[in-house]
This record gives structure tokens, sequence and C-alpha cells, in this order.
């Protein structure tokens, strides 16, 4: 097809095509913009002068909510989601590819793990905390242990939204790698072994490197679904909220742009991540192509 | 000759089957091992909470307590007024409306992500360039989604750009009520939000058609629409099936585009679902929850006949 003139209908798809990203980027681009209102600005144009104004009532904090310490928890959670979400799924695509009794089953629970609805895994999750509360006390009283009589919750960020995060990255993770494993050739692999190399060995030093701009695909999934998560966790918290849960409940409250300031800090902190993905991706490919496969 | 020489590839053969056989099960080991964890975070927080739901979702309760008794009284409860009466029963109206919202989404999300997935398949013709546009239309899926859906006030409000544009250019005379908190407004933001879902596995069935294939049917003499009706479409069955499963659940299941984008004053299944859960009500969410799952399950079913997931990747 490339040895053909460009024709009307390539014009009118680019066309379509330039529309559908100021549809995607628009909006978000507006509240970029109008995070900087002026003092007196309200929360639509036009702009009553410029400031940083919004950022420096933001930092100070937005009413009641301790908008940093949720910025902080989810900061650390999306960054434990991240580490395991690629660890889980390079390993589970490693023994998907040997296959092993079983694969198909938990092939199955990975796909009903992204397509079974948020509210529903969220639910459940918390059902199943609350069952161990009652659990735990329930041992508390028939033991008297005393370590067990002031358990208040296992729910937690490091326990139930952990979990409930992880359900929705590491589907994600396993189908890149997936994708990634379907076009990897084992002739590399097979040529360590030839040279002796152990499995680990095997590894460390061919398979991750080769696999490694994948990987960074894989944490940058994971850090930011887990990030940016709102459905799942939403029941399977305890009394610490998310950034995105506190951000949604000021979606009703806060009436100034402040909430503006809040989603272009948000906006930012994920345009960096991904941009620090996109980057690593791009230098690791440079780097291969500087060393060249002869002197691989 | 024959007798001294036979026991010894025998003997051969059997020493390294044996150390075979040991390694092969320190490999299967190993196998199991590298599963584990995955399987293991999927049987905690997937399949033992679903389970529990339905579990829970034939108990009792009272202002007070669950009661760990049989009961059909929660699902009974979901569907009450449903048999008798010619009105609709709250739970079928929720999910008219919330099915109404699907049906639109699929078909915008579609239409968009189709034609999106084909332009950047067939009608870009660097591969460099393919991957940057491709990017960018995945970039905004790593943001977060509800600052993707107010982002729209500034537009869509009664002051909006919108509304602003539309009486300085003597459209209107006074703003347009309901850009904002409407059915409009969540298709939006839902289009907004989930288009991505179809132009990614659509763009992957894309880029897998041989192109002789195209050659071959313009050569056949089709036009570029029985082209696309005949060929393309045909072959990109599978991505379009993909989409359609995560656009439908998406919207099946959700209750932050819904109340963030309608101002708390749309009902939809999953909404249902988190004010009862509000309410301690367990029992009665993990019914309505369970009615929804079958929902979706059965609306996926069709699709999941057409295609093998794994083979498509």
């Amino acid at each position: 097809m490339s040895d053909r003139p460009r024709t009307l209908s390539f014009y009118l798809l680019a066309a379509f095509f330039a529309l559908f990203v100021l549809f995607l980027y628009g909006p978000t681009l507006t509240i970029l913009v109008l995070s900087f209102q002026g003092p007196q600005g309200g929360l639509t144009f036009p702009l009553n002068g410029v400031s940083t104004h919004w950022f420096s009532r933001l930092w100070a904090g937005v009413g009641v909510v301790d908008i940093w310490a949720a910025f902080g928890r989810s900061l650390r959670l999306g960054l434990v989601a991240m580490a395991l979400t690629v660890l889980l799924a390079f390993f589970a695509g490693l023994a998907f590819r040997k296959g092993f009794r079983g694969s198909n089953l938990l092939f199955t629970l990975a796909v009903a793990s992204l397509i079974v609805p948020s509210i529903v895994v969220s639910l459940g999750i918390g059902l199943e905390f609350r069952v161990i509360d009652d659990g735990i006390k329930a041992l508390a009283t028939a033991t008297g242990w005393p370590f067990l009589q002031d358990h208040g919750t296992a729910m937690g960020l490091y326990t139930s939204a952990l979990g409930a995060h992880l359900t929705w990255t590491l589907p994600f993770g396993l189908l890149i790698m997936f994708a990634v494993f379907n076009r990897f050739d084992p002739a590399y692999e097979e040529a360590a072994r030839d040279l002796g190399a152990t499995g680990a060995q095997t590894l460390t030093h061919v398979v991750v490197p080769i696999l490694a701009p994948s990987l960074v695909g894989v944490a940058l999934f994971g850090f930011t679904l887990s990030f940016d998560e709102l459905a799942r966790t939403s029941q399977a918290i305890g009394g610490r909220n998310t950034l995105p849960l506190e951000l949604q409940g000021l979606t009703t409250t806060v009436t100034t742009p402040e909430i503006y300031a809040l989603g272009t800090l948000t906006t930012a902190v994920s345009a960096v991540v991904i941009a620090s993905a996109l980057c690593t991706v791009l230098w690791l490919q440079r780097r291969r192509a500087r060393r060249g496969p002869l002197k691989l | 000759m024959t007798e001294i020489v036979l026991p010894a590839p025998a003997l051969a053969a059997d020493k390294p089957r044996t150390s075979l056989n040991a390694g092969e099960r320190r490999r299967r080991r190993l196998t199991y091992l590298q599963a584990a964890p995955m399987a293991l975070v999927f049987l905690i927080f997937l399949a033992i909470p679903l389970l529990l739901t339905l579990m829970v979702s034939f108990w009792e309760y009272n202002e007070y307590e669950i009661v760990p008794a049989f009961t059909l009284q929660n699902y009974r409860d979901v569907f009450e007024g449903c048999l008798n009466g010619s009105d609709l029963c709250t739970t079928v109206r929720t999910y008219l409306s919330t099915l109404k919202f699907c049906a639109l989404t699929w078909v915008c999300t579609l239409l968009i992500g189709f034609t999106v997935a084909y332009f950047l398949a067939f009608h870009v013709r660097s591969r460099t360039t393919q991957t940057v546009l491709f990017l960018i239309c995945t970039i905004p899926f790593w943001t977060s989604n509800v600052i993707r859906m107010i982002s729209w006030i500034p537009l869509l409000g009664r002051n909006g750009l919108v509304n602003d544009t539309l009486q300085s250019l003597g459209l209107t005379k006074s703003p347009i009520e309901g850009l904002l908190y409407s059915n409009f407004s969540v298709t939006l933001a839902f289009v907004h939000l989930y288009t991505v879902f179809m132009i990614v596995p659509i763009f992957n069935s894309m880029a897998r058609i041989d192109r002789a294939l195209i050659e071959a049917s313009y050569d056949a003499g089709a036009t570029g629409w029985q082209t696309l009706a005949n060929v393309v479409i045909p072959l990109c069955k599978p991505g379009i099936a993909i989409g359609s499963i995560f656009v439908v659940t998406l919207v099946m299941g959700d209750f932050v585009t819904v109340g963030v984008m309608g101002g708390q004053q749309i009902a939809s299944v999953g909404k249902v679902i988190q004010v009862q859960m509000s309410y301690l009500q367990f029992p009665a969410a993990a019914a309505n929850a369970m009615v929804l799952l079958g929902a979706v399950m059965l609306m996926i079913l069709g699709l999941t006949r057409i295609i093998d997931l794994r083979r498509e990747l």
C-alpha cells in the first residue's frame, strides 16, 4: 500500500485522528491551564490573572482532608504494586511458557480478574476481610491472648487494598508477558545453556536483559494502574483512603480551582512516570543497538 | 556382538533417564514455584472473595448483624415487584439505564476506536510514526480517571466553554442546562475513558492482517468499502470482541463515572451495591453483586464463544 499516492480517505482519517487526540487531551489541558487561575478566578474560563495561588492553597491542605498523606499512601502502594506486578507476572510468564498442569485454570482466573466488575471484586475482598476480622476477634475472646485483644482490622493499605490492586494490575502484566514470550526466541537461552550457563545465570544474563524494555512496560502498567485505581479499592480499604478515593470525595465538596491544581499535580506524577518509563525503554533499545547483535 | 553391545546402550539410556527424570521433576517443581505466587494472589483476592460473596448472598441480615442462615430473601428483594404490576421494578429500571449507557458507549467507542485503529494500521506508513501515534492514544489511559472526568467541568458547565461559545456565536440565547451532570456527560465520559480499550485490541488485530490480502482484494476489483467490509472487518473480529468485552464490563459495573459525571443523581447497578455496602447491608449487596456478575457473564459469553483470547496475543 505504501507505494500508492495519498488518497482523500487518508486526509479524512488523519483529520478524524487529530480530532480524537484533541478530544483525548483537550479537557485535561483545560484544567491544567485553569489550575493557574488567579486568586479571584472560578471553576471556568475566563482566567482572572495567572498565579500559583491554588497550588499554595493545596500545599496548605484541602479542608479536613489530609491530601498529602493520601498522596504518599498512593505513591507507596503504587510502588509496591509495581514491584509485585513485575515479579509475579515475569515468573508466571516463564511458567506459562514451559507449561504446567492447571495453567488453563490460572489463565482463566487472570482473565476473570480483568472482566469481573470492579465493584464485585471490591465487595468480595471487603467481605473476606470482615470475616477474617471476626475470626481474629473470636480467637481473641476464646484464647485471651493479649496480642490479639486490640485487633482493629486486618484491612489496610498493604493487605486488602494491595490485593485489590493486584487483581487489576497482574492480568495486564501477564497478558503483556504472554505477548513478549510469544515473540522471544528460545535460541538465546539454548545458546546460553550450551555455553554452560545455569538456569539462574541464563535468566539474569540473557532473558532479563533481552526482555528489559518489556519489563519496564509491565512496571509502567503496574504503577499507573495502581496509582489511579479507585473502583476496586473503594470497599477494600480500611480507614485511610488512597488519593483517587479522596479525589472522588472532593469532586462533590470542593468548588474552587484547588481541585484543578490537584488534578494538575496528579497528572504530572503520572506524566513523569510515563516519561521516565518511555525514556528507559528508548535508552535500553539504543544501548542494545549500539552494542550490536554480534558483540552481545 | 549384539549380546555384548545391547546392554551398553540400555544402561547408557537408563542412567540419563533417571537423572533426566530428576532434572525434569526439579524443573516441574520450579515451574509450579514460578506460577504459585500469582495463583495465590488470584486465589486469595479473587476466587475466595467471589465464593464468599456467593455464600453471603444467601445469608440473613437485620439492622445489627449478619446471620449465617440460608435464605433466598436477598434475591427476592432484588427483584421485588418485578413479577407483579405493570410498572417496571427498581432493579429492572436500573439495569435498563445501565444497559442504555452500555449500548451507547459500545457503539461510540467501537466506531471511534475502529476508525482510529484503521488509520494507524493502514494509513500511517512509518513504523516510528505508528508507534508514536499509538502511544499518544494510550498515554491518557495511564493517568487518573477521576481527573479526566472532572476536566469536563470547565467545558460543559453552565458557564463553561461550550455554552460560552454557543452563546457568543448566537446559536443559543441562554446556557444549555444538562450538558454536565446528565446522561449526556456520563456517556461522554465513558467514551472519553474507554475508547482506548477498543483501539488497542482492534489495532493489534489489524497489524496482523497480511497486507497481501488487501492487495489481492483490490486486484480482484473490490472497492475500498468492499475491502473494508469483506476483508478487514472479518479479520478484526477478535479485536472487536476483546474491546467489546472490556467496554461492556467496565460500563456495567461502573459507579464512579456515573456518580461523578451524573452529579450523584443517576442510578447504576454498581452504585446500588456501593450504597448497600455503606449501610452495611452486606447480604443484599452480595445478592446484587451476584446478579450483576451473572448479567455481565451472560453478555460476555456470546463474545468469548467467538474467540480464543490466548491465541490472539
